[in-house]
């Protein structure tokens, strides 16, 4: 019987000297996911990642890649390949050569290799390139031949080590449509490391939090968001508020002047005055001193409203309501 | 950076007379070799090729520069080897005293000549005369190899440094063993490198007399060492200049065309 389990971790840790860059982590990645390790620098999700590439050894615990235990295999033993934070293109090579370059250290004939390679750039939007080096093609055309590299060997498990990091906005959010969209049709597993709270949420099917170490929580983006499990992970993951006992994010706040009355269907509210208004275009941030002590931050669309209109609520006394559904409680 | 009309003439005058001072001396030798008057009158009576007919029939100086390139060529190959190996363990890996070894390899070629002749002569006459092994090409290609492969070692180095691990761990990524990654990818982007460094170690040891004339045994004569010896003998004084001559071509294509190289690495 197939397993199910793309990569398992168990008790993995890795320590450098002193320091404990990975201090015991526990996961289990499904067939055919699309899986996030989402933290900030320094969290170990990098070196989690080259744990499982083969990069490094762990100092404790077992790496399994579809039921089998790689921990001591090298690199070119295992059935991952990677698609690097810089791409690591080999600059000597024509862009083809590059992604060929699976397929020839694996002794595929010229022809088949050949072929093989032109599909997976065409996979990836990128023809007519064949003959060019790295140094010749923007940022997004190297990330695509990074990806197209990988991608021909068919491996079990693609890893993607922040590969959008690079790339500017708008690029980016392209990218992120694209791969999602790859891996659908390819059905391959992703592992994908990131720092970016948003990118991990808008892409993958579960996301692993990672702070000092360790995993603080896996689960769906909607979990992880709605329901962080920890302080970490509702500041890390989006902002929060923290009123009274419980947090609250901006956008489930709504926000009247304090003379307007009603606070509609909403159970909880507080009271206070509008401190900074930052007028975002789409939304508007207001930062609130509450009467009862703190701050808060309440995200309101401007759906009817201009920046004229927003900017006027400064120093306004204002009422801030919510459901209790909305409210969450960290350990 | 700019600079007033004064101080940009002063530049150019003090640019121009120190490469005048390198060069014209050089030029003279090769205009010489051509000077028809024997005992280098100045400005030449005349022109002649007759030296240089003279030189090509000369067996010592033919001699002499078969010697030269067959020291180069071994200095070169041990210099590559050892150079390119050290350069490897300094940069990659962390190990006591990589400091100190780094030190101890760049340090030849600052030491002056005649204290790295007279210790290695010494050294070959205790160490390797009992073991029946005698001055000789030998010993030469060992003496040119310890100040050659300083320029292996640094050229070679500086592009393992550019190159980082990323491109072999992307390489042993994608499946390739260690020996395929050294073949694909590590040994093609050193070869610039690898022939810049060469070069100039060759250079190094085709015009070298100080350590050549305490290492090389009574039968071996390299050109410079030639020259040396045929300079003031009145009779040959012209063929030295058509030697000379020969040697400045010889030596100024290996470090031009490392230059390039050097140059064409930096840019990929």
């Amino acid at each position: 019987m197939a397993d199910q389990t793309a990569v398992r971790l168990s008790g993995v840790r890795k320590s450098f000297g002193a320091v404990d860059a990975v201090a015991g982590v526990d996961l289990e990645i499904r067939d055919g996911e699309f899986f996030s390790m989402l933290g900030p620098s320094g969290s170990g999700k990098t070196t989690v990642l080259r744990m499982i590439a083969g990069f490094e050894r762990p100092t404790g615990g077992r790496v399994e890649l579809a039921g089998r235990d790689v921990t001591a295999l090298a690199p070119f033993d295992r059935d991952v390949n990677t698609v690097f934070q810089d791409y690591a293109l080999f600059p000597h090579l024509t862009i083809l050569q590059n992604v060929e370059y699976g397929l020839r250290v694996r002794k595929v004939a010229k022809a088949r290799r050949r072929e093989r390679a032109r599909e997976a750039l065409r996979s990836v939007r990128l023809e007519g390139f064949d003959d060019r080096r790295p140094a010749q093609l923007s940022g997004g055309q190297r990330q695509r031949v990074a990806l197209a590299r990988a991608l021909v060997n068919e491996p079990r498990v693609l890893l993607l080590d922040e590969p959008l990091g690079a790339l500017d906005l708008k690029l980016r959010e392209e990218m992120q449509v694209e791969l999602k969209e790859i891996q659908r049709r390819a059905g391959i597993t992703f592992l994908f490391v990131t720092h970016d709270q948003e990118e991990a949420l808008t892409m993958s099917d579960r996301v692993a939090v990672f702070n000092r170490g360790r995993v603080e929580q896996v689960g769906t983006p909607a979990e992880v968001y709605e329901r962080p499990a920890t302080a970490f992970v509702a500041a890390f993951v989006g902002t929060s508020n923290r009123i009274g006992d419980v947090h609250v994010r901006p956008e489930k706040i709504r926000l009247d002047l304090l003379d307007a009355g009603g606070a509609g269907e909403a159970d909880r509210s507080a009271t206070g005055t509008v401190a900074e208004v930052v007028y975002a275009g789409p939304h508007t941030r207001f930062v609130v001193d509450l009467d009862g002590g703190g701050r808060a931050v309440a995200l309101q669309q401007n759906l009817q409203t201009s920046s004229m209109d927003v900017m006027r609520l400064r120093d306004e006394r204002v009422r801030l309501s919510w459901r209790a559904e909305h409210e969450f409680l960290t350990p | 950076m700019t600079l007033s009309r004064g101080a940009r003439l002063a530049l150019r005058a003090f640019t121009a007379l120190g490469l005048a001072f390198v060069y014209v001396p050089l030029f003279l030798v090769v205009l010489n070799s051509f000077n028809a008057d024997r005992s280098f009158g100045w400005p030449p009576s005349g022109l002649t090729t007759a030296w240089w007919a003279h030189a090509l029939d000369n067996e010592g100086a033919r001699q002499a520069v078969l010697t030269s390139l067959k020291a180069g060529a071994g200095a070169t190959a041990v210099a590559l080897v050892l150079g390119t190996m050290v350069a490897f363990a300094v940069q990659r890996f962390r190990f006591f005293g990589r400091d100190t070894v780094s030190l101890l390899v760049v340090l030849p070629i600052a030491l002056p000549g005649i204290v790295t002749g007279i210790a290695l002569g010494n050294a070959f006459q205790v160490v390797l005369k009992p073991l029946g092994i005698g001055l000789g090409l030998f010993t030469v290609i060992v003496g040119h190899a310890t100040f050659c492969i300083v320029t292996i070692y640094n050229n070679v180095l500086a592009r393992l440094r550019r190159m980082g691990t990323a491109v072999e761990e992307a390489s042993a990524d994608l499946g390739a063993d260690p020996f395929q990654t050294f073949r694909y990818v590590t040994f093609p982007l050193l070869r610039p490198a690898l022939l810049a460094g060469g070069l100039l170690a060759f250079a190094l040891s085709f015009d070298e007399i100080i350590v050549t004339t305490f290492t090389a045994g009574p039968g071996v004569t390299t050109l410079p060492i030639w020259i040396f010896t045929n300079l003031f003998r009145p009779n040959q004084a012209p063929v030295v200049n058509v030697v000379a001559a020969v040697l400045i071509v010889l030596s100024v294509v290996p470090v031009w065309l490392a230059q390039r190289l050097s140059g064409e690495a930096t840019a990929h």
